[in-house]
């Protein structure tokens, strides 16, 4: 399995794949069931959810509605703070100043503290190119990066490995890249914890680059926090001479105080804990105490554009936290991968078209990647309204229209294949708007009912082939309601 | 132009539908939340604290500011540490009664001497009873960030009940965010094995709390 999600199949096709693999859906249930009872613990304890969940969803709508001001204000107080501020308008420009950041201080080797922003663009593959080697140092993406394979959640992106095919790649693979994993490893967690603990110990001890994301950026102070469990994060923030930070635009909040919020909502939401073992907040630099230069490399990527968006924006809420994957029925059955993105999930499935556009096959296939059951935005703590983004994304991958990409406006053409729908729904709005038509269609239907096929023939196979055709009832319900009165049993007034 | 122009004036274009009237940031949000989590008394909220500390794994003990020496004594002991890590400012009668080999942290220890360290004794800023957290803000009896990363035995003493608030909005309050940060809630651990929580990763695999007072 390469480790880029370029040419990825469309979402249908990769999902097909996956629910065959039967380890990848017992993992994963066993997984997502795990975390659902305990994140719906940790939510109960605390009275005043909903309301904390309003103020994180209007802390981070006011703070999108004026981003220009807030990322001005951002820089000035992180440059104040002894940081250097750099601005990178996607994902090649954020990699190219990284890449030579670190040659500046002539090392060829990075650690980095898991983020999703450097996973978005690809920054080790970029670093590799340039000679740099980027050492992951989170226990799943370590995981990921010694087994050569994709990430598949956002919290846990080893959530498709168990115990078992962990050891393996431990065992097989932790010499290529330094210590190798102790002799007579077994799958126990705690004993492959420990064989993490070892083979990343030397790194962090001898490391003098580190590279993060962040999970907030403060604008009033310039602060920046980072959540994590496992102490890496600490080991990259504090032990390095060189700190480089890459952060998406949207991750700002107004005031040190918004902390409040975020801090109660995100543990709970993601690891279902009152309070994630480590969280680290640093303000540019510390005489004698951590890295002496620090770098902030502002991402767009995609960001500005789905800002642009007033319906989809929303999305730019999100704190990453995955409580939306660990609840989704779709998720939970086709896993992480097949969402083609480093976002996976009902988030990925609004964020990745989004960011990215509609262009790709699988781009275009995510708004469809989910059953609107509508229990991803239940456990959202910001509150994002995913299936109405879902909907809205349909309606521009059917529709076409107009759309924001690298700052430009342009016109979506309606994508190709969905012909069919289109016809059916002129079809339908041609019949509801003839009563007359309708009801001689509907009684027609009910007649020959026997004769119906059980998938629909020509381009309707598409939709039938993983769907059940409902079965069209003896009477139609109109008929049903005249004779019946409207249901009161007073038959033979009517007709 | 620059990325920085570039980027600006893509924000400034994407939110043209944007009212010039919205609400103010003060009005804008609502924050209709608790400041803290049902009333408790100093000392409730002392007991909660040391309930959550240890719900996390976090080894708690409770003594006399009399005691607390020996108690010191006795944990380090324990835990056959050979050396002890003291930040500058830490309170010299804390450890009059231990005979294990002090280390001073200092500017140029690099990470490898603080590695061969067994433990590290500290105060703290500010402990959360809600969620179980101590929170280190570097000050002098509480050293640079690393030395309570390192070494894989940290002691943390904790005020009572001065030290003590109910709830993170209280605790950000009193921190200023000006200092670094550093929260911990119960030892190293991960959830990224099957989605089940083990301890003991890159941090201290170790944490003991003392409450005083």
């Amino acid at each position: 399995m390469s480790g880029t999600f370029v040419g990825m199949p469309a979402f249908p096709k990769a999902a097909h794949e996956a629910v065959g693999n039967q380890t990848l859906r017992a993992n994963l249930r066993h997984a997502t069931h795990t975390i659902r009872a305990k994140r719906a613990a940790a939510v109960a304890e605390v009275s005043d959810w909903a309301e904390l969940r309003e103020a994180g969803k209007r802390i981070k709508d006011h703070t999108l509605r004026h981003l220009d001001r807030y990322l001005v204000q951002l820089e000035e107080s992180v440059t104040a703070a002894g940081g250097v501020v750099h601005w990178a308008a996607d994902a090649d420009e954020a990699n190219r100043i990284v890449a030579d950041l670190v040659k500046e201080t002539g090392e060829s080797e990075v650690v980095k503290v898991k983020s999703m922003a450097t996973q978005e663009i690809g920054l080790n593959e970029a670093l590799e190119a340039e000679g740099i080697r980027a050492y992951e140092t989170d226990l799943a993406e370590l995981i990921v990066q010694l087994g050569k394979d994709r990430p598949s959640h956002i919290l846990v992106p080893a959530i498709h490995r168990n115990r078992g095919e962990i050891r393996d790649i431990f065992a097989r693979e932790m010499s290529e890249w330094g210590r190798p994993a102790p002799e007579g490893l077994t799958d126990t967690p705690a004993e492959l914890a420990d064989a993490a603990r070892l083979h990343l110990r030397e790194k962090f001890l001898r490391a003098k680059v580190g590279v993060s994301g962040a999970n907030f950026m403060v604008a009033e102070t310039g602060t920046l926090v980072v959540v994590e469990s496992e102490g890496n994060g600490r080991m990259c923030l504090t032990l390095p001479e060189t700190l480089i930070s890459v952060v998406g635009i949207e991750k700002i909040v107004p005031t040190w105080r918004d902390l409040e919020v975020f801090l109660q909502t995100l543990p709970r939401s993601s690891t279902a804990e009152r309070m994630n073992p480590y969280t680290s907040t640093w303000t540019g630099t510390t005489d004698g105490d951590g890295p002496r230069t620090f770098h902030l490399v502002l991402l767009d990527n995609g960001r500005t554009d789905t800002l642009a968006d007033e319906v989809g924006r929303q999305a730019l809420r999100c704190i990453r936290c995955s409580a939306c994957l660990n609840v989704c029925p779709v998720y939970e059955r086709a896993g992480g991968h097949a969402y083609g993105s480093v976002y996976p999930g009902p988030i990925g499935a609004i964020l990745s078209p989004q960011l990215r556009g509609t262009g790709s096959e699988i781009d275009a296939s995510l708004p469809y990647a989910s059953s609107l059951c509508g229990a991803c935005y239940e456990v959202c703590p910001v509150a994002i309204d995913i299936p109405e983004v879902l909907v809205h994304l349909r309606e521009r991958v059917v529709q076409g229209g107009p759309v924001t990409r690298e700052g430009n406006k342009v016109v979506l053409k309606p994508a190709k294949g969905h012909g069919a729908e289109r016809a059916a729904m002129r079809a339908a709005r041609w019949a509801f708007g003839r009563p007359g038509a309708l009801r001689a269609g509907q009684r027609l239907a009910s007649r020959t009912r026997r004769l119906h096929p059980r998938t629909l023939p020509g381009p309707g196979r598409a939709w039938s082939g993983t769907r059940d055709l409902p079965v069209v009832p003896a009477e139609p319900f109109r008929d049903w309601w005249q004779r019946t009165n409207g249901g009161t049993g007073d038959e033979g007034t009517a007709k | 132009m620059s990325s920085r122009e570039r980027i600006l004036g893509r924000v400034r274009r994407a939110l043209a539908d944007v009212p010039r009237d919205e609400p103010p940031y003060e009005e804008a949000v609502a924050r209709d939340y608790l400041r803290e989590h049902g009333a408790r008394s100093a000392e409730e909220t002392v007991a909660l604290l040391a309930e959550n500390l240890a719900d996390y794994r976090a080894l708690v003990h409770r003594c006399g500011a009399d005691e607390l020496p020996s108690l010191l004594a006795r944990l380090l002991a324990e835990r056959k540490a050979a050396t002890v890590l003291v930040p500058p400012g830490l309170d010299e009668a804390w450890l009059t009664e231990t005979e294990v080999a002090r280390v001073a942290d200092r500017v140029e220890s690099g990470a490898h001497e603080l590695d061969r360290v067994d433990s590290v004794v500290t105060a703290c800023a500010v402990a959360v009873a809600e969620t179980g957290t101590i929170v280190l803000d570097g000050g002098p009896d509480q050293g640079r960030r690393r030395i309570t990363l390192v070494p894989d035995h940290h002691i943390c003493v904790v005020r009572v009940p001065e030290q003590v608030v109910s709830s993170v909005p209280q605790a950000l309050e009193r921190l200023d965010p000006a200092r670094p940060l550093t929260w911990i809630s119960g030892p190293s651990a991960t959830s990224d094995i099957e989605l089940d929580r083990v301890e003991g990763v890159h941090g201290p695999r170790t944490l003991e709390v003392i409450l005083v007072g």
